[in-house]
């Protein structure tokens, strides 16, 4: 199976044209601003490997009035491998397993208070909508940016829904579970 | 991000409101605060009492019993002569269908609030005019609301709710009727001017991407406040 991974993202980038290490980083961390950033060495150990599975390689050395960096370059493997896993369709939610979604049934089981659990869940991921929303619309806002916030609140929002759902079935759901 | 540091005292008040339809009782104790230049979300479940709060607060109708507050003016206590001026010279309304005049230009619409307070009417479409560039519907004032589109409409509305410069503006689910892509401009239109000229905006939904674009949120759960965690 193919997943999501650090290095498709670097052989994406690179299909651009060659690079360094140091400019993926930074380009990486433009182009996915609301992502985790990527850690340096995190990105010379994937360039390290897509070299020994022959999907990239050296290009050359740039020192442009600094150190000298090695730069990189895709191969046709590498353009290849790319553009399966461009085009692999993503399994739509194999498995139920959310953390939210555990603790509402844990606490159902060991009667803990679900109910006030969902509300203090609830108001957090409205703080977190609303600052992407406010970063979201801000003047001059980039579209990577607007791109990235407006995919974390879609996904927030299908977690308030599922929780206002749920906080309303709570009574039949504890029923259910203590029945079980 | 909003005007609201250090005011203390609301511009706009509800306590303990109780509201009857007939037999149902819409409002059961509903206590709510909007304060200067602040842009407060009311969302909640369909018949949780959200639009009767808001007519309540904009003095559309009078609660049973408790009491609304605007500026001092217990306005459940107001004539309605009072009443009605209120409305006319420091509320703007937008409810999820703009309910624009359909005869009437997007121009014209816009300049109604100020031809009815008297405003001379080259003035008046002017004023108009500035207010629909705001909102980014100035191209579209020579059109009639059904040749328009429903977030261009909506645009539109909200310039004539805030063409007067009233203190607040109630909307009620104004992106109820728009696709993802037309709620977010109406929003975003309505909560930078909103912000830039001071307006306190009271906005129902039930939709929370539509409530994140608010300062604050209160949820209302049968007729009544729902208490709210303050996150982490």
């Amino acid at each position: 199976m193919i997943g999501m991974s650090t290095r498709h993202i670097l052989l994406g980038l690179l299909a651009t044209g060659p690079s360094h290490g140091y400019d993926l980083k930074r380009r990486h961390d433009e182009r996915f601003p609301q992502a985790r950033p990527l850690a340096y060495g995190q990105v010379y150990t994937t360039l390290q490997r897509l070299v020994r599975d022959g999907l990239a390689e050296v290009d050359g050395t740039d020192s442009d009035g600094g150190p000298e960096r090695t730069t990189y370059r895709s191969t046709e493997d590498g353009a290849r491998e790319l553009a399966e896993w461009a085009g692999q369709i993503a399994p739509p939610a194999p498995f139920v397993t959310n953390e939210i979604f555990a603790k509402v049934v844990v606490s159902i089981l060991s009667g803990g208070d679900a109910e006030a659990y969902l509300r203090a869940q609830r108001a957090a991921h409205m703080a977190r909508m609303r600052e992407l929303t406010a970063v979201k619309t801000a003047r001059g806002t980039d579209l990577a940016t607007v791109l990235s916030a407006d995919y974390a609140l879609n996904h927030l929002d299908a977690d308030l829904r599922w929780m206002t759902t749920t906080a309303a079935r709570l009574t039949t759901l504890t029923a259910e579970v203590d029945a079980g | 991000m909003s005007n609201t540091e250090g005011s203390t005292v609301p511009l706009l008040a509800a306590r303990d409101l109780v509201k009857a339809h007939g037999r149902t009782e819409a409002l059961h104790g509903a206590s709510v605060e909007l304060r200067e230049g602040e842009i407060l979300a009311v969302t909640g479940a369909s018949g949780s009492g959200k639009s009767t709060l808001l007519h309540c607060l904009a003095g559309i109708v009078r609660p049973d019993t408790g009491s609304v507050t605007y500026a001092g003016e217990r306005l459940d206590r107001l004539p309605e002569k009072r009443l009605s001026e209120l409305r006319r010279t420091e509320f703007g309304v937008v409810f999820q269908f703009g309910q624009l005049i359909p005869e009437l230009t997007a121009l014209d619409n816009a300049a109604l609030p100020l031809l009815l307070a008297g405003v001379r009417r080259q003035e008046a479409r002017e004023r108009a005019g500035e207010w629909l560039e705001r909102f980014g519907v100035r191209g579209q004032g020579e059109l009639r609301p059904g040749e328009m589109s429903g977030g261009q409409a909506q645009r539109a509305a909200l310039a004539r709710a805030l063409v007067t410069g009233p203190k607040v503006v109630f909307a009620d689910e104004p992106t109820g009727a728009l696709d993802s892509l037309a709620s977010e401009q109406v929003m975003t239109a309505l909560t930078h001017t909103a912000r830039e000229s001071g307006t306190a905006v009271l906005l129902i939904t039930h939709d929370a991407q539509v409530a994140a674009y608010a300062d604050r949120e209160v949820r209302l759960a049968d007729g009544t406040v729902a208490p709210l965690e303050v996150a982490a």
